[in-house]
């Protein structure tokens, strides 16, 4: 299992890997969104928790369709399956591998971005705390899409459609606990549903994965 | 060790492609299948690999002690042929690549990253990696494409040299590999015949 981690970053970290590709997106999104609302930084403050967990939720989407298809396409998904690894292991190691390479330069970035949205200094423990614990459930539910989408050409629209809607409940506590703490208000609740929503994804959605992972190699 | 498949009946996108298929491969035996494209080698190789569930039918012996290799070799361009193989050494819990690199003459592109590697050494690289995975039972579909001569006398020792050790081997190839110690079954007769339409028009009636 260690292997097959150490081997996807290496993979992601050299040339072609797309290392870097969240973290250039997520960047773009915040340089741009001042220049479309405009030089009014009691709004940009306002909007920056959403707009920053916008921006990584979109980021985290934009690199899911390579999580499984490099290695369908080469032929290591049919040689992975027949290895003594079970395929659940599989599918949570590639999760980790591809929230280590996005999910989590995105988390450290946050901080620095959101100096560009003139986000609240209270805002900025909250809203690292939120991604850190937010974005693992996006890896997870992410690599179950693109479990479901593997082995189709250009999926990626369909592992799109698919996935946002689960990805709706993290963006709601996640962007709501920076808010609330920006605010002044209580954001226990928001935090304790989100770190709930990543406990159970974690825990189960390996299993689904592995299924339709399965199905999808006959 | 034995493989011993009775009675199988594979399915490729829903349809019955083979069925009744039965053989017995001893350990240092090698069983060649033959038969025209689109009969269903591939199929049953992955069938009896455990990729795809049979329709019908028992394979004796556990997908655990089975290598695969398929028309893919799973080689990853940005990594060395060493990072390959140590890879696949590591998954599998086998210790050193140095006899597989030999047996297949690699040692002199070993630092060389795969995605360099020509048709024919890609495929060494694939085939190398069955000798990696120290699994009894090769599963092996065309292991010679893209093999120049000397490279396929290369691949035939290879094989003698797993079949020596007690190891057992199926393949799907259409060159003589020149093995002794091969057998050739031809799965033409057990292709499967078309569904009988008498019970879908009675369905209608």
């Amino acid at each position: 299992m260690i292997a097959l981690l150490m081997r996807d970053l290496k993979l992601a970290i050299r040339a072609g890997g797309g290392f870097g590709l969240g973290l250039a997106f997520f960047l773009i999104v915040v340089v741009l969104v001042p220049f479309g609302v405009g030089p009014n930084s009691g709004l940009l403050s306002k909007i920056a928790p959403g707009v920053l967990w916008l921006g990584a939720l979109l980021a985290c989407l934009l690199s899911l369709d390579r999580i499984f298809a490099l290695d369908w396409e080469d032929g290591s998904l049919d040689l992975l399956a027949t290895a003594p690894l079970p395929l659940e292991a599989i599918v949570s190691v590639k999760a980790l591998a591809h929230w280590l390479t996005t999910g989590l330069p995105l988390v450290l970035a946050a901080p620095v971005f959101a100096i560009l949205l003139n986000l609240p200094i209270a805002g900025y423990g909250p809203l690292v705390l939120s991604l850190l614990i937010g974005t693992p459930a996006l890896s997870v539910i992410g690599t179950f899409g693109a479990a479901l989408t593997v082995g189709l050409k250009r999926g990626g629209l369909l592992l799109s459609l698919l996935v946002l809607p689960l990805y709706v409940p993290t963006l709601i506590f996640g962007a709501e606990m920076a808010r609330r703490s920006i605010e002044g208000l209580n954001a226990q609740t928001s935090l304790l549903m989100l770190a709930g929503i990543t406990c159970a994804v974690i825990a189960l959605l390996p299993f689904a994965s592995a299924a339709v992972l399965r199905v999808n190699l006959r | 060790m034995e493989l011993n498949v009775s009675d199988l009946t594979v399915i490729r996108g829903g349809i019955k492609v083979l069925e009744g298929v039965s053989f017995a491969v001893r350990a240092g035996e090698a069983l060649v299948l033959r038969g025209p494209n689109g009969i269903g080698k591939t199929t049953l190789l992955r069938t009896v690999a455990g990729l795809q569930p049979a329709l019908q039918g028992e394979v004796s012996l556990d997908r655990e002690q089975m290598a695969y290799a398929g028309h893919a070799d799973g080689i990853k361009a940005p990594l060395s042929v060493t990072e390959n193989l140590e890879f696949w050494a590591a998954v599998f819990g086998t210790g050193s690549i140095a006899p597989a690199l030999q047996a297949f003459d690699l040692e002199a592109l070993a630092a060389r990253p795969a995605g360099a590697l020509s048709a024919g050494q890609k495929r060494r690289l694939g085939l190398a990696r069955m000798v990696v995975t120290g699994r009894p039972v090769w599963v092996m579909d065309e292991p010679t494409v893209s093999l120049d001569t000397s490279a396929v006398q290369l691949f035939a020792e290879a094989v003698r040299a797993h079949l020596a050790g007690g190891g057992l081997a199926l393949l799907a190839t259409h060159i003589d590999l020149g093995l002794a110690e091969a057998r050739v079954l031809d799965v033409g007769p057990f292709k499967a015949k078309p569904p009988a339409l008498e019970d879908f028009d009675g369905a209608f009636l």
